[in-house]
C-alpha cells in the first residue's frame, strides 16, 4: 500500500511538472478571439523560440474586468482599443518601453504615431484600426441600409433578427448617434432619451454576441447584425448576401492597439513579440487573415488584392466616423446602469 | 445507492474506529479549505466595495445587495423602490427551470416505469441506454441541440417536409430552446429516481386496486403515483437545482438574451461587467434558494420516513 | 387472478414515450456525429463521406491547442480522480466501518456539499478564494477545485460497494491474527475494488467534463477540453468540433460500457 501511494505521488509529480514545464521563453497574449492567425503565432514561436499561449475576449469591458479582477501579471500584452488604452493607461495598467527597443518602431504610419489616448506611444503600437456599423442581409432586406434605423428602429423585415454586439461602448456610442446626442453626455434628459431608445429597440433584438456576430450572419439565424467591418468582410466572403452599412448618422472607428502590460512576466518577449507585429509582412498578415486596415508602413505588396475593392474597407467620403469616448465616473455609471438593465 | 446518498451509508461494524480520525481527516482538509472556506469567503467578498472600474476595495458596503434589491433611478439618486430586474431573472430562472423539470417529468415518468417492468434481463440494457447520453460532454449536447434548432437545422427541415410548417420556426435564441436545452441537459437524473422507485413498488397493491373494480387510470393516480412520490420528488430536485444555476443553456441556446440567474453571475466574472461583489452576492441569494429547496425535501423525507416505520 | 382480462402493469403508450425518450436523448448527437464526416466546411450542406475533420483535429491548424487541451484535460482528470478515489476511500471506511460518532452526520454533510451547491457558485466561491489568497490560477488550481468536487462522485459508488461487503471477512482475517492495517489492504481493499474503480471512472468522467468551474480557475493561456470546444463554437458550430465531439462520445461510450461491464462480473461473483 505504501508502495503504491509512494509511486502514486511520484508519478503525479511528474505528471504535473510535465505540465508546468517550458516556463522559460514564454509569452501569454490576452487577445481579441479570432484576431490573429495561427500560422503568426506558430512564426513569432519558431523565429524566437518563445512558447506562445493566448487567452481571448470579445469586448473592450471584458479585457479590463478580467485584467483588474486579479489577471494582471498573468499576460504580457494585450490588444484593447483606443479608449480602452486610455482608460488602462489612467488606471496604471500599462508599462512603457522606448522606442529604442523596437528596431521596427520607425515603421508605425505617421497620422498613427501621435494619437490622443498614447501620446507619442509610449505603451502601445498600432495593430489594426477599422470601423464599427452593421451589415445586413439583402435576400431579407432590400431598403435603404444606410441608416442607424437598421438596428434601433428596424423595418418589419428585420424585426426579431437583428443581432447586437455585446458590448456598451460601441452599442451605446451607435446609440447615441442615432439620436444625434453627443457621446458622454452629462445632460440628464438625454441619458433617459437613450436609455429608452435601447429598452424599446430590446424587442426587435434576437441576440446579444459578439464572438457570435459573423456566424449569425453567415447561417442565417439574423438577418442584420452590428459587426465591426472585417469581420463582416469576412462573413460576406463566407457566402451571406449581406451589406455593410455607413449609416448618414455616423458610424464607429476604432483603432487596436498592443499594449505592454504591467508586471509582465516576460517584458522582453512581449518586446519581441510587438517589434515583430511592426514587421510589415506580419502586420500585412494579420490584415489579410481579419480584413481590417493594419497601421504599418510598407504593407502594401503583401495585401491580398481582394482588400483593395471592398467596400467594407473603403469607406465613401463625407461620412460621420466617431471614436468611442472614454465617459468620466458619473457618466460611465449611468451607461453601466443602462447596459445592465437592457441586458437583464 | 439510495441509502448512501442521503446519509452516507450503513454503519456496517467499528473495525476502524480508532483510525476513523485519521481516515476522514483529508477529505475534511479538502473540502474545508476548498468549498467551505471559498463559500464564507464569497459571503464576504459580497459585502464589499466595487471599485468603479472593476476590483474590490476591502470596504464594508451593501451596495451589492442594495443593487439586488433597489431601484434608484437611472442616475442612482432616487430613493429605494423595488428593483424588478434581478427579481425577474430569478423568476424567470425558476419559471424556465420549472417548466424544464415538468417536461422531463411528463418524458422520464412512463419511461421509468416502462423500464421498470421490463424483465430484470433486459431492464439493465435498457438503463444503460438511458444513462450514456448523460455521460456525453454537457457542452456538447447543448452545441448539438444548437445545431437541431437553427433555423436550417433538422428539427425545422423535418418539420417543413412533412408540411407541418411552411416556415422555418424561430426557435433558437428564445427561452423555448433554454427550456428544451435544460430539459435535455438534465432528462437522466429525472429518470433514474423514478425507475428506482418503480421498481421498490409492489404490484400486489395494483392488483389489490383491479380488484376493487378501479380502472387502470385510477390505479395509477390514486396508487400508483403515490406510493413512487419519493422518487418523483428526488428527480424533480435533481432536475431543478442544476438547471436553476445553469449557464450553458441560457447562453447557447437562448442568445445570451434572456438572462437567467447563471448567466447573470458569469456576466460579473467573465464577463463586461467585472462587479465581483454583486456576483457573489447574487451567488449567495441563489445558494440560499436551493438550500431551503434541500432542507424542505430533508425534512418532508424525515417525516415521510417517520410515517413508514 | 389469472383471469383478468388486462395486464395490470402495462399502461398503453408507455412505450412509446420510452422511445421518445430515447429519441429525443441520441437524436442531436447522432446527427451532430453523421455531420463530423460531412465533406464540406458548411455545416448545413452535405457532401458526402470523409475523414477530412477528423484529420484536420490531429494535424490541421489548430491541432497543437487541441492536443494540449485535450492532454491537460486528460492529465487533470487522471490526477484528480486519483487523488479523489484515495480520499474517497479512507472516508467511506471510516463511515461504514468506523462505527457510529458524533461527527458523522456533518462528516457526510461535507462530503456531499459539492453536489449541494450549484456548479456556479462552486466556481464562484472558488475563483474569489484563489484571487484573494493570490494563489497562481494555472492548471494546478484546476486540478485543486476538481479534486474537490471530484469526491462525492468517488465517495457513492465506494459506500454503496463496501456496505454491501460483510465484516465477518475481516473478522475471520484478525482471528488469524492479521492486524488492522492488513486486514484493510489484503481483505477490505481487494472486495472493494469494483467499488473503488467505479468511483474512479465516475470521478475521471466528471473531471474530464467540467466547464464551468474550470473556466473561471483557469490561469492564462491554459485551456482543457471542454473549455477549448466552448472557445471555438462561441463563434459558430464547426465541422472539426463536431468531429472531437464524436470522439468524445465514442470515449464515453467505451467508459461506460467498461464500469457497466466492470460491475456486471462483480455481481456475478
Amino acid at each position: 500500500m505504501k508502495k503504491l501511494l509512494k509511486s502514486t505521488v511520484a508519478a503525479l509529480a511528474i505528471a504535473v511538472s510535465g505540465i508546468a514545464a517550458h516556463a522559460e521563453g514564454k509569452l501569454a497574449i490576452y487577445h481579441w478571439f479570432e484576431y490573429i492567425p495561427q500560422e503568426l503565432l506558430d512564426k513569432f514561436s519558431a523565429q524566437y523560440n518563445v512558447e506562445v499561449v493566448m487567452d481571448t475576449y470579445d469586448s473592450n469591458e471584458a479585457l479590463l474586468a478580467n485584467l483588474k479582477a486579479g489577471s494582471m501579471g498573468t499576460y504580457d500584452v494585450a490588444v484593447p482599443g483606443d479608449y480602452m488604452v486610455e482608460i488602462m493607461s489612467n488606471e496604471g495598467m500599462l508599462d512603457t518601453f522606448s522606442p529604442s527597443e523596437m528596431p521596427n518602431f520607425e515603421n508605425i504610419m505617421e497620422q498613427w504615431m501621435n494619437v490622443s489616448f498614447d501620446q507619442d506611444r509610449k505603451s502601445s503600437i498600432p495593430y489594426q484600426w477599422g470601423s464599427t456599423s452593421f451589415s445586413v442581409n439583402r435576400d431579407v432586406y432590400s431598403g435603404d441600409i444606410n441608416t442607424t434605423d437598421i438596428i434601433f428602429n428596424p423595418p418589419s423585415e428585420l424585426q426579431g433578427k437583428i443581432n447586437v454586439l455585446d458590448t456598451a461602448g460601441e452599442t451605446l456610442t451607435l446609440a447615441s448617434l442615432h439620436l444625434g446626442i453627443p457621446q458622454c453626455s452629462t445632460d440628464r434628459e438625454q441619458l433617459k432619451v437613450l436609455n429608452e431608445l435601447v429598452q424599446n429597440a430590446k424587442q426587435h433584438w434576437a441576440s446579444f454576441g459578439s464572438d457570435v456576430a459573423k456566424d449569425v450572419l453567415v447561417s442565417g439565424d439574423a438577418a442584420a447584425g452590428m459587426i465591426w467591418n472585417g469581420f463582416g468582410m469576412k462573413a460576406r466572403e463566407e457566402g451571406a448576401n449581406i451589406e455593410y452599412a455607413y449609416p448618414k448618422e455616423g458610424y464607429i472607428v476604432w483603432m487596436d492597439n498592443v499594449v505592454l502590460l504591467k508586471d509582465a512576466p516576460n517584458r522582453e518577449n512581449a518586446i519581441k513579440f510587438m517589434n515583430f507585429l511592426l514587421e510589415p509582412e506580419n502586420a500585412a498578415a494579420v490584415t489579410n487573415f481579419a480584413r481590417y486596415t493594419a497601421g504599418v508602413k510598407g504593407v502594401g505588396p503583401h495585401l491580398d488584392k481582394a482588400l483593395g475593392a471592398a467596400p467594407e474597407l473603403n469607406p465613401p467620403a463625407g461620412g460621420n466616423p466617431q471614436f468611442v469616448q472614454a465617459c468620466s465616473e458619473d457618466v460611465q455609471k449611468v451607461y453601466d446602469t443602462i447596459w445592465t438593465n437592457l441586458k437583464k | 445507492m439510495a441509502g448512501v446518498a442521503s446519509k452516507g451509508g450503513e454503519v456496517r461494524s467499528d473495525t476502524y474506529r480508532d483510525s476513523r480520525t485519521w481516515l476522514l481527516l483529508p477529505a475534511w482538509l479538502t473540502l474545508v479549505v476548498l468549498v467551505l472556506v471559498p463559500v464564507s469567503l464569497m459571503l464576504v467578498y459580497s459585502f464589499l466595495t466595487k471599485e468603479f472600474r472593476g476590483g474590490v476595495v476591502w470596504e464594508f458596503s451593501l451596495a451589492a445587495y442594495d443593487q439586488f434589491f433597489c431601484d434608484r433611478g437611472l442616475f442612482g439618486d432616487e430613493p429605494c423602490s423595488i428593483e424588478w430586474n434581478y427579481i425577474t431573472i430569478f423568476w424567470r430562472s425558476i419559471w424556465q427551470a420549472g417548466l424544464a423539470t415538468l417536461f422531463c417529468l411528463i418524458v422520464s415518468f412512463p419511461t421509468a416505469y416502462f423500464i421498470a417492468t421490463r424483465p430484470q434481463s433486459t431492464r439493465v440494457i435498457w438503463l444503460f441506454l438511458i444513462t450514456i447520453p448523460y455521460w456525453v460532454n454537457l457542452l456538447i449536447r447543448t452545441v448539438s441541440m444548437r445545431f437541431m434548432l437553427r433555423e436550417e437545422g433538422p428539427v425545422n427541415n423535418v418539420l417543413v417536409w412533412i408540411g407541418i410548417i411552411d416556415d422555418p420556426l424561430q426557435m433558437i435564441n428564445t427561452s423555448f430552446a433554454v427550456q428544451i436545452g435544460l430539459f435535455y441537459s438534465y432528462l437522466p437524473f429525472m429518470v433514474l429516481p423514478i425507475y428506482a422507485a418503480v421498481e421498490r413498488y409492489n404490484f400486489t397493491l395494483s392488483e389489490a386496486a383491479a380488484d376493487l373494480y378501479a380502472t387502470k387510470y385510477v390505479t395509477l393516480r390514486r396508487v400508483i403515483i403515490p406510493s413512487i412520490q419519493p422518487g418523483i420528488i428526488a428527480g424533480c430536485i435533481l432536475v431543478f437545482v442544476p438547471s436553476l444555476g445553469a449557464f450553458l443553456a441560457p447562453d447557447l441556446l437562448g442568445g445570451a438574451k434572456n438572462f437567467m440567474i447563471g448567466s447573470l453571475i458569469e456576466e460579473q466574472f467573465k464577463g463586461n461587467a467585472g462587479n465581483w461583489p454583486f456576483g457573489a452576492a447574487a451567488s449567495m441569494i441563489l445558494l440560499s434558494m436551493v438550500m431551503i429547496i434541500l432542507t424542505l425535501y430533508a425534512r418532508q423525507q424525515s417525516k415521510a420516513l417517520g410515517a413508514g416505520s | 387472478m389469472g383471469s383478468r382480462k388486462y395486464n395490470i402493469r402495462a399502461y398503453p403508450g408507455f412505450i412509446h414515450l420510452t422511445v421518445l425518450c430515447l429519441l429525443i436523448l441520441y437524436l442531436p448527437l447522432a446527427i451532430v456525429a453523421v455531420y463530423s464526416f460531412n465533406n464540406s466546411p458548411s455545416i448545413v450542406v452535405w457532401e458526402g463521406f470523409s475523414w477530412r475533420w477528423y484529420l484536420d483535429v490531429f494535424i490541421g491548424l489548430e491541432s497543437a491547442k487541441f492536443k494540449l487541451a485535450a492532454k491537460n484535460s486528460f492529465i487533470i482528470a487522471i490526477i484528480a480522480a486519483t487523488v479523489a478515489t484515495v480520499i474517497a476511500t479512507f472516508s467511506a471506511t471510516a463511515m461504514i466501518r468506523g462505527g457510529r460518532f458524533r461527527l458523522r452526520t456533518v462528516s457526510f454533510g461535507l462530503i456531499s456539499l459539492p453536489l449541494m451547491v450549484p456548479e456556479i457558485v462552486t466556481a464562484v466561491a472558488t475563483l474569489i478564494f484563489f484571487n484573494s489568497i493570490g494563489f497562481e490560477r494555472g492548471v494546478l488550481s484546476i486540478l485543486l477545485a476538481h479534486i474537490a468536487f471530484c469526491i462525492p462522485f468517488s465517495y457513492l459508488p465506494i459506500a454503496a460497494r463496501m456496505q454491501g461487503i460483510e465484516d465477518t471477512y475481516e473478522e475471520a482475517a484478525q482471528d488469524l491474527y492479521a492486524t488492522k492495517r492488513q486486514a484493510f489492504t489484503k481483505i477490505l481493499l481487494p472486495l472493494m475494488m469494483p467499488g473503488i474503480i467505479s468511483g474512479f471512472l465516475l470521478a475521471f468522467i466528471i473531471s474530464l467534463d467540467d466547464f464551468i468551474i474550470t473556466n473561471f480557475v483557469k490561469g492564462a493561456g491554459v485551456e482543457t477540453l471542454p473549455t477549448a470546444i466552448f472557445g471555438a463554437v462561441k463563434q459558430g458550430i464547426k465541422p472539426n468540433i463536431m468531429a472531437i465531439s464524436t470522439m468524445l462520445l465514442a470515449f464515453s461510450i467505451v467508459m461506460v460500457t467498461l464500469s457497466y461491464l466492470i460491475s456486471k462480473s462483480d455481481d456475478k461473483t
